[in-house]
C-alpha cells in the first residue's frame, strides 16, 4: 500500500524528523487558509498523487501570490495528473499540499528498501539528489552509498556517521543526519515499510537538513497490525476494478489487450498471458482467482473481466489440483449463465475429473469452447478473439 | 534416492486441527506420507485423524522424533511457529502459509542463521513431494509419477504444469520443491540445485522462475560453475507490464535486473536450456535427455 506525500510527512513528524511546515487542502478556501496560517510570502503547492515525477509534470509549483494558489488548485484538483511514472490516464488529484518554501543549498538522496539479495533492510544515500538519481545509479554506481541494517540491533550511529562523512556533511549536520537515519530505521521496522524514499533530502542555506519529499510503501501483508496506516488508504489512487477484485480476494491487473484471462495461481496466470502472446494474442488482464475457485468468485471474476469493454474472448485456465474439475465446470457454467455473456469462453481444466468437467462444459449449451491442452487453449482463444 | 524427503520421513503438522491442517494432513496420509502427529496449543492429549495432538512442537518432537514439520497456521502467527519448530530441533520445516510480513521473514532468517542444520522451505509455497513416497504440502498427489526429473519452482500451479508435462511424457519426477514466491524465501534455487546435482536419481532439472528479484540470476551463476546435469528453465512474466512505480529506490537496488527477458538471457548464457513457452518444459527435458544419451 502506498502513502501520499502528506501522509508520509505525518509519519516523519511522529518520529520527530524534520519536514517543511505545511498542511493539506481539499479545496481553494482550505488552501488559502493554510497559506495565511503559514504567514510566509511564498508557498510551494504540491498535487498529491501516488506517483513520482510530479515536478516535471506541472504538479509542483513555487508561487508568490494568493491568486496563483487559487489558480493552481482550480487547475489540478479533480483532474488527473500524468507523469512518467503513471499510466497514460494518470492519477486523480484530490488533495493539494501547501507548504512554506525552503531555501535549498544542496539536494541529497536517501532511500531504503528490503533488499532481496542481502535479505536485509538497506539504506541508500547519494550526494546526487533529485530526479536523475536512477541515471546516477546506472552510470556511476559508486555514487550510491549503502548501509545494511542488522535486524537484531537496527541502524547504529556509526552507520549514520559513515554515510554523513561520505556525503560531505559537517558539524551539526552529522548529528541531524544521525537522528534522521536512526528515526527512519525505527519507523521502517515499526510501521512495516517495504520502501522509503526521501528525495530530495535538502541541506538548507542555513545548513539544516529537511525532508522535502517523502514516498512510503507499506507491506500489504503487515496491514493487519497497522491500524493507523490502514486508515490512510486512498482507494481513488488505485484502479477501481483492482479494488473490487481485492474485495473478493482476486488479484486483477488491467492491461490493454482483448483476451480476458482467468487463471488460478499467479505464476500460471503470468504463464498463460505469455502463451497467449506467443500465439499472437493480446491479454486484456492478469487475473489470479487463487486457490479456492468457487462459483461465487468465478462469477465475480467474470464480471470484472467483462467490465472491460475491449474484451472479445475469455480464456479460463484452471489447474484444479485437489479440487474436482467437474465442480469447477459447474461453477464456470453457473457463472457464464448468470453473467449472460455472448462472448466465447475457452476453458482448459486440468486435475481431478478433468474429462467429466470438459463433458459438462461441452454440453452446457453456452458459448463455451473446451480446450485439450495449455497450448490448444491459447490457440483457440486467440482465434476466437480475432473472429 | 530423492532429495529432502522420502518414504521414511516422519512428519508432524503445526496447525493440525485447523481446516487447512486437517484437509491436507488427510490427503498426505492417503498418499502414504508417514504423518506421526500434530501440534495445536491447548489440544494436547487429544487424537486427530488417528494421530496424537501435542501442545508444543517440543512435546511433539520428544514423542515422535519427527524429521519434518509442515506449517498451516495463519500468517500473523507464522514467525512464532517457524521459530518454535527450529528451536524444538526439527530439521526440515515447510511453511505453506502465504501473506507473512516480509520483516517477520527477515527476522526468521536471521534467527535461523544460528541453526545451519535446519532448513526452511517456503513460505507461500505448495510444499515438497517425492512421488510415490512422501507428500508434504498442498500439491495434488495424483499428477505425479516417480521418475528422474527434479523440479524446483517459485510458483505453485505452474509447478503442477511442469509436473503434468513430465508425467505425461513418462519421465516422472525425483522430487519437486516449491520454494515459494515471497521476497525472502527460506530456501533458494541454489540450495535445491545443489541437492539435485548430488542426487543420483535426478537426471535433469526443471527450474521455473518468475519476474522480480535476482534469484534466477544467482542460480544462473551457480549452474555455470557447479551443475553438470542439464537444466531446463522457463521464466513466467515476459508479457507482464512494468506496473506503476513509486519513486526510484526499487529500480536502484535491482540495477535493471528482474525482467523475464534479462533472466532468460542470463540463464541462456549459463548453458541452461530455456523455453519461451510454458507448455514446452516437459518436451524440452525429453529432448535434452535424449540428446545427452545419444
Amino acid at each position: 500500500m502506498n502513502l501520499h506525500e502528506y501522509q508520509a510527512k505525518q509519519l516523519l513528524r511522529q518520529y520527530g524528523l524534520p519536514c517543511s511546515k505545511g498542511e493539506v487542502a481539499r479545496n481553494v478556501d482550505e488552501a488559502l487558509g493554510i497559506a495565511a496560517r503559514l504567514g510566509t510570502s511564498r508557498w510551494v503547492v504540491k498535487a498529491q498523487v501516488h506517483a513520482g515525477g510530479r515536478g516535471k509534470a506541472g504538479g509542483v509549483k513555487l508561487v508568490s501570490k494568493k491568486e496563483e494558489i487559487t489558480e493552481f488548485v482550480k487547475n489540478l484538483l479533480g483532474k488527473n495528473l500524468v507523469t512518467y511514472q503513471t499510466t497514460a490516464e494518470g492519477q486523480p488529484v484530490n488533495q493539494i499540499l501547501v507548504e512554506e518554501p525552503c531555501d535549498i543549498a544542496k539536494e541529497l538522496y536517501l532511500g531504503a528498501v528490503i533488499d532481496r539479495a542481502t535479505q536485509r533492510v538497506t539504506f541508500m544515500a547519494s550526494t546526487e539528489g533529485g530526479v536523475e538519481i536512477e541515471k546516477v545509479a546506472h552510470d556511476t554506481p559508486e555514487k550510491i552509498l549503502t548501509i545494511t541494517v542488522d535486524p537484531l540491533v537496527g541502524v547504529q550511529p556509526f552507520q549514520a556517521r559513515q554515510l554523513s562523512f561520505a556525503l560531505g556533511l559537517k558539524g551539526d549536520q552529522i548529528k541531524q543526519f544521525t537522528k534522521l537515519l536512526l528515526g527512519l530505521g525505527k519507523m521502517f521496522e515499526e510501521k512495516d515499510l517495504s520502501l522509503l524514499e526521501i528525495n530530495p533530502l535538502v541541506i538548507t542555506k542555513d545548513g539544516d537538513l529537511i525532508c522535502l519529499d517523502g514516498k512510503i510503501n507499506i507491506d500489504d501483508n503487515a496491514l493487519y497490525r497497522q491500524p493507523e496506516i490502514r486508515e490512510m488508504r486512498d482507494t481513488t489512487q488505485e484502479d477501481e476494478r483492482e479494488n473490487r477484485a481485492r474485495d473478493w480476494e482476486l488479484n486483477y491487473i488491467a492491461l490493454d489487450g482483448n483476451i480476458g484471462c482467468m487463471v488460478n495461481g499467479a505464476g500460471l496466470a503470468m504463464a498463460t498471458m505469455d502463451l497467449v502472446k506467443l500465439n499472437g494474442g493480446n491479454p486484456a488482464n492478469f487475473l489470479d482467482v487463487g486457490g479456492g475457485a468457487t462459483q461465487e468468485r468465478v462469477t465475480e471474476a467474470f464480471k470484472i473481466i467483462l467490465s472491460d469493454k475491449n474484451v472479445k474472448a475469455i480464456l479460463v485456465n484452471i489447474f484444479g489440483g485437489i479440487v474436482r474439475c467437474d465442480l469447477i465446470a459447474d461453477g464456470i457454467i453457473g457463472a457464464v449463465a448468470e453473467v449472460g455473456t455472448k462472448l466465447p469462453v475457452v476453458v482448459r481444466l486440468e486435475g481431478n475429473n478433468a474429462e467429466l468437467g470438459a463433458k459438462k462444459l461441452a454440453s452446457s449449451g453456452l458459448n463455451i469452447i473446451a480446450a485439450e491442452s495449455f497450448t490448444d487453449a491459447a490457440k483457440k482463444v486467440v482465434k476466437a478473439a480475432g473472429a | 534416492m530423492s532429495i529432502l524427503i522420502n518414504k521414511n520421513t516422519k512428519v508432524i503438522c503445526q496447525g493440525f486441527t485447523g481446516k487447512q491442517g486437517t484437509f491436507h494432513s488427510e490427503q498426505a496420509i492417503a498418499y502414504g506420507t508417514k504423518m506421526v502427529g500434530g501440534v495445536t496449543p491447548e489440544k494436547g492429549g487429544q487424537t486427530h485423524l488417528g494421530l496424537p495432538v501435542f501442545n508444543t512442537v517440543k512435546d511433539a518432537y520428544k514423542a515422535t522424533k519427527a524429521d519434518a514439520s509442515v506449517i498451516y497456521v495463519p500468517a500473523p502467527y507464522c514467525m512464532d511457529s517457524i521459530i518454535e519448530a527450529v528451536e524444538a530441533g526439527i530439521k526440515l520445516i515447510i511453511c505453506i502459509t502465504e501473506g507473512i510480513p516480509t520483516l517477520d521473514m527477515l527476522k526468521v532468517k536471521m534467527f535461523m542463521a544460528q541453526y545451519p542444520e535446519t532448513r526452511l522451505i517456503g513460505p507461500n509455497c505448495p510444499g515438497v513431494i517425492t512421488p510415490g513416497q512422501c507428500k508434504i504440502g498442498i500439491m495434488p498427489g495424483h499428477i505425479h509419477l516417480p521418475g528422474k526429473v527434479g523440479i524446483v519452482s517459485r510458483s505453485g500451479t505452474l509447478t503442477y504444469e511442469a509436473v503434468k508435462q513430465t508425467t505425461d511424457l513418462g519421465l516422472g519426477q525425483s522430487t519437486c520443491v516449491g520454494i515459494g514466491g515471497d521476497p525472502i524465501p527460506g530456501t533458494n534455487f541454489i540450495d535445491v540445485l545443489a541437492l539435485f546435482e548430488k542426487d543420483p536419481e535426478t537426471e535433469a532439472i526443471i527450474m521455473v522462475g518468475e519476474i522480480g528479484g535476482t534469484a534466477e540470476d544467482e542460480a544462473a551463476e551457480y549452474i555455470k560453475k557447479h551443475v553438470k546435469k542439464p537444466v531446463v528453465s522457463y521464466i513466467a512474466g515476459v508479457t507482464a507490464p512494468p506496473g506503476k512505480r513509486m519513486g526510484h529506490a526499487g529500480a536502484i537496488i535491482s540495477g535493471g535486473k528482474g525482467t523475464a527477458a534479462e533472466k532468460f538471457a542470463v540463464l541462456k548464457a549459463a548453458g541452461v536450456h530455456i523455453v519461451k513457452s510454458p507448455a514446452e518444459m516437459g518436451s524440452m527435458v525429453q529432448h535434452v535427455l535424449q540428446t545427452v544419451k545419444a
